[in-house]
């Protein structure tokens, strides 16, 4: 018994010593918006690092251009912050040269669906051994609230005043169905899902897409009257639903329950599956071709 | 016992909201960034480490009672 609450102890490591440990705080306070998500999903990814005990010295972090490719400066880590739309090609080079590091992207949705689309699904169709973390707000919030490739059909932009006509892209299912073999989806209210989703993201060897939806409090908000930020966040939980849950209602509910799921989005672990990454199958072959 | 990093709180009282104890509440007046930056209701807190996590920039730090003292 005493040996447990001594290990107990161990493990309760406080905010301070990881915050000491992962941030560069001159740089802090960070530039995000008052109740923009995208500091909690950096909070989240290090307390997942401190978990799964990552050497930081064999780590790389990669974004493009966006509010969320913001992230890797305020981590104390080498970094790369490439061209828009390209960090997972870059990703790939890093991975492919030199399999030894652990690559983690930080994306946005204009960064991974729009301009990056097409290096997303060949990263997906790779199964390079990278770990993306996709913030998803619905707009392009840093150039002033543009439509994105993932705002909803109907909602409102700065460039579309009278509704989005475009249906939208849904990022996990695209990667799922381009070939990613970890694919999870979570808001940002609910810290501990997250924490253990992106911790097993990290230990999963092959593409894995955690896909963080995070309320633009600026851009998004202001455009489509989503009211105050508790009322903004409140809304991220009534519109989510659990995958498994989701699933048991497609199968025992009733006609009402299954009327209510149509405008839910599905969060969760939503896709598993273990295939062979193409760093593992590069460095097999080098070593068949080797005499 | 909650401590708050002035410099780093930009006001989303998203803490205030989310504490399931109601620990926290808004100051009652403004400080020198113009929000009013969330203060410890006395003997509420029971180091739940929720705010903690929630919040998105940083600012608090939820100190148990017995680390003080050492």
């Amino acid at each position: 018994m005493e040996e447990k609450e001594e290990k107990r102890k161990v493990e309760m490591i406080s905010a301070k010593e990881i915050r000491d440990k992962y941030l560069r705080h001159d740089m802090m306070p960070h530039i995000f918006c008052t109740g923009c998500g995208i500091g909690n999903v950096l909070d989240y990814t290090l307390w997942a690092l401190e978990k799964e005990g990552l050497d930081m010295d064999k780590t790389v972090f990669l974004s493009g251009i966006g509010c969320s490719s913001r992230l890797p400066g305020y981590i104390d880590v080498d970094s790369l912050h490439t061209t828009h739309g390209r960090a997972l090609a870059f990703a790939t080079g890093v991975k492919i040269t030199n399999p030894e590091l652990n690559v983690i992207v930080f994306t946005g949705d204009g960064d991974c669906m729009g301009i990056g689309g097409n290096h997303f699904i060949h990263a997906c169709r790779r199964n390079i051994d990278i770990t993306v973390i996709a913030v998803n707000n619905y707009i392009y919030g840093m150039t002033g609230g543009q439509v994105a490739p993932t705002t909803p059909e109907g909602d409102y932009a700065t460039t579309a005043p009278y509704g989005n006509l475009e249906p939208a892209f849904d990022m996990s299912e695209m990667a799922i169905s381009s070939g990613a073999t970890y694919v999870a989806r979570w808001g940002v209210k609910r810290p501990n899902q997250p924490i253990n989703s992106i911790q097993e993201a990290l230990q999963n060897k092959g593409m894995s897409f955690v896909e963080m939806m995070s309320p633009c409090t600026t851009a998004y908000s202001r455009q489509n009257r989503m009211g105050t930020i508790e009322e903004f966040w409140d809304w991220y939980e009534d519109k989510t639903i659990l995958a498994e849950d989701y699933e048991k209602i497609e199968q025992y509910g009733s006609e009402e329950e299954k009327e209510e799921l149509e405008d839910k989005i599905k969060v969760g672990v939503l896709h598993k599956e273990k295939k062979k990454s193409l760093s593992e199958r590069i460095q097999e072959l080098i070593e068949e071709v080797q005499v | 016992m909650i401590e708050l990093n002035e410099e780093y709180c930009k006001g989303c009282n998203l803490c205030i909201e989310y504490c399931p104890r109601d620990a926290l509440e808004p100051a009652e007046e403004l400080n020198e960034k113009g929000i009013h930056p969330p203060v410890e209701v006395e003997d509420r807190c029971n180091g739940c480490r929720l705010c903690e996590l929630i919040c998105p920039d940083f600012a608090i730090t939820v100190v148990e009672e017995d680390e003080e003292e050492d």
